[in-house]
């Protein structure tokens, strides 16, 4: 029996689960729809993994998670490691290119730039209230276009002369998509368009005043989009690198990290048959009146959050 | 004649020296606002322009609480950025909802002349006694001083305290004191005897612990409620916290020649309200080896927008992180807490790799 070490990173648009050796070799992975529900989807998850792996040989010995929904999911699961998708990112990608410089990443709803010197974070940014240039953005548009999402890049690659859209908002973006359309852009040069619309939106969003330094390493659900990268190198003007598991980055990260913590559980894959529900009310105890979510397995609940002050704490063990 | 009862909307912790202000000074009743929360921002909002900055909608929401809770009179400050045009807009608003109260708007009187404040203050009483405001206003300004000395004090202990809370007791006890004082020398002794007590509170400070100085926008900088009670969040993360920006020094202590002078390498132009400051404080912790400063301001403030490319020179200089926080009417902590617990891990990160 060999420990093994698993990540969950569980984002808006899609849930991502990475199973780890010893020597942090991946020995299963998985990358799935949240489709909204995240408890659903980490159930569906742990299923793919385990079919993924020998279950007389590799014993989960501790688990750790990140994305939107990782305190949720944390407590699902009994995680060693809650941590944030920027330090997870930022782990995981050293774990694979320990000379990075600069980390692009985009994923459904958002999207980060983290800079690196001498293996440590020295700044980082995040896109702040608007979702323009992000997975969900290139998706919605695809389904416009009538194309498959997996596709988009390949026929960005097609285009010759990408038809300029204005990248400032998708309200405008798409907007502008549906004039150059209508006077008779071809569509692959639309698609170009757009590749090159999320790059300009992201460069001149989340990497407002950032540096960046070569090596480049593009990671999350949009760097598996060829027209993206091409147009990143265009407009960056150096090589961008993609790894085979750049969708994985922060699931791997955060394995890192709950195999670094030394703290160890028991886990079982088995959580398909047990009931786990939330359950929202809004705390009364004094004026801000907090919005309290209490996570319950099995009708017993196992962790609660939201109060801004000890009188909304709800303890463990009370039973509703 | 109906009773005066007048409020100001809430800002942090000053409702004591107004109440003050405006019980001992002018002689009519106070209605302490009522503390800002989920529903002030939600009637706020409601009845305010969509595109306004938040804190204008924090104050309209206040506005519409202090009345239910039995205000008729109720006063506006002028202010240097938008701020100067709230209470107009919010006069109409408020009667345009048919609330029939008295709105003195005190941006009508502008510049700091002493006969402007006269004017306007004679607005909220006509009948007023001068010489009680002129005794109880070198008071009310000292207790502003205090309540900031209190909180500066504060910032800088309470994430080592050994009993959690020990700090907010002491200092919810503090502001409800102030209410009662009216004289300089009872002042003076509750301020002492205040000090005393919070310097005995047990702290267990490491020898080096992290530091990270907050700058920005007026309001959204003072009003916890609108940041998300950012320092309480980085104090309980173990972090000395500081911050310039407060009613004294923007106030009273204001060095804006010597700020100038200070940031001309960066700037030519102030760029308004808060935004020498700002920059002025930035280059001052980055200059002092801080291990990260935030900027907090409200979505679209204007002035706060114009120091960023700034701050960003200041932060490639001095090679010291500076995260950006927008505020408006969002009341999700998942984006706010990703982005501060990254901010940690780097500071803590950075920090270990210099050693």
């Amino acid at each position: 029996m060999s420990k093994a070490y698993l990540g969950i990173d569980v984002g808006s648009i899609s849930t991502k689960g990475v199973v780890l050796d010893e020597n942090n070799h991946i020995k299963a992975s998985t990358y799935l729809w949240t489709e909204g529900d995240p408890l659903y989807a980490v159930k569906r998850l742990l299923s793919a993994l385990k079919a993924q792996l020998d279950s007389s040989q590799d014993k989960i010995v501790a688990v750790g998670t990140t994305g939107s929904a990782r305190k949720l999911i944390g407590a699902m699961t009994g995680a060693a490691v809650i941590k944030n998708e920027i330090t997870a990112h930022a782990i995981g990608a050293m774990s694979v290119h320990p000379d990075v410089r600069t980390i692009i990443e985009i994923g459904g709803q958002d999207s980060k730039i983290i800079l690196i010197e001498n293996g440590i974070v020295i700044d980082y940014a995040m896109n702040t209230l608007c979702a323009a240039g992000t997975g969900a953005f290139l998706s919605s548009q695809a389904q416009r276009l009538h194309i498959n999402i997996e596709d988009f890049g390949e026929i960005a690659l097609h285009s010759t002369k990408p038809t300029p859209i204005a990248a400032r908002c998708t309200v405008f973006a798409e907007s502008d998509l549906v004039h150059k359309a209508q006077i008779g852009h071809k569509k692959e040069d639309i698609v170009a368009g757009l590749c090159k619309a999320v790059v300009t939106n992201y460069l001149n969003n989340v990497g407002k005043g950032k540096k960046i330094i070569s090596p480049v390493i593009f990671q999350g659900g949009v760097s598996k989009n060829v027209g993206v990268i091409k147009a990143f190198e265009e407009i960056l003007g150096m090589p961008v690198t993609v790894d085979t598991n750049s969708h994985l980055t922060g699931a791997l990260g955060v394995a890192i990290l709950a195999k670094k913590s030394k703290v160890e559980n028991d886990f079982c894959f088995d959580m398909t048959d047990i009931e786990f529900k939330t359950m929202g009310y809004e705390c009364k105890k004094c004026s801000n009146n907090c919005e309290i979510i209490c996570i319950y397995r099995e009708n017993e609940i196992i962790d609660a959050w939201g109060n801004k002050c000890e009188n909304g704490a709800i303890r463990k063990s009370y039973k509703n | 004649m109906k009773k005066l009862k007048a409020s100001f909307p809430h800002l942090g912790s000053y409702h004591a020296p107004l109440e003050v202000f405006f019980t001992a000074g002018f002689g009519v009743d106070y209605i302490v606002p009522p503390p800002i929360t989920k529903r002030t921002l939600e009637i706020g909002s409601r009845y305010s322009p969509d595109y306004v900055c938040a804190p204008f909608k924090y104050h309209l929401g206040n506005f519409i609480e202090t009345i239910e809770a039995g205000a008729n009179t109720l006063v506006q400050s002028s202010g240097v950025c938008r701020l100067g045009y709230y209470g107009e807009l919010h006069e109409q608003i408020l009667q345009d909802l048919g609330y029939k109260v008295h709105f003195v708007n005190l941006a009508k009187y502008k510049a700091p002349k002493p006969i402007n404040f006269y004017n306007g203050f004679k607005e909220i009483k006509p009948d007023m006694s001068l010489t009680k405001i002129a005794q109880i206003f070198p008071v009310v300004l000292k207790m502003f001083e205090h309540i900031d000395e209190v909180e500066d004090f504060i910032r800088q202990n309470v994430g080592f305290e050994s009993t959690i809370g020990s700090f907010d007791k002491v200092h919810a006890d503090f502001l409800s004191d102030l209410r009662m004082i009216r004289k300089k020398k009872e002042l003076n002794n509750t301020y002492r005897n205040y000090m005393k007590r919070f310097k005995e509170i047990s702290v267990k400070k490491p020898n080096n612990p992290l530091r990270v100085g907050i700058i920005g926008e007026y309001y959204t900088i003072m009003e916890p409620f609108s940041n998300h009670y950012i320092e309480k969040e980085l104090a309980q993360m173990g972090i000395i916290v500081d911050r310039w920006l407060n009613v004294s020094n923007t106030l009273l202590h204001y060095p804006k020649k010597e700020m100038k002078k200070h940031i001309e390498d960066y700037v030519k132009y102030p760029m308004g309200a808060t935004s020498i400051p700002t920059i002025d404080r930035a280059l001052d912790y980055a200059k002092k080896g801080y291990d990260g400063i935030i900027h907090v301001k409200s979505f679209g403030c204007t002035p706060e927008i114009d120091t960023i490319p700034v701050l960003q020179n200041i932060s490639n200089d001095y090679k010291i992180p500076i995260l950006y926080f927008s505020f408006d009417t969002q009341t999700s902590e998942t984006g706010f807490t990703t982005r501060l617990e990254a901010f940690y891990d780097m500071i803590v990160m950075r920090k270990e790799a210099k050693k």
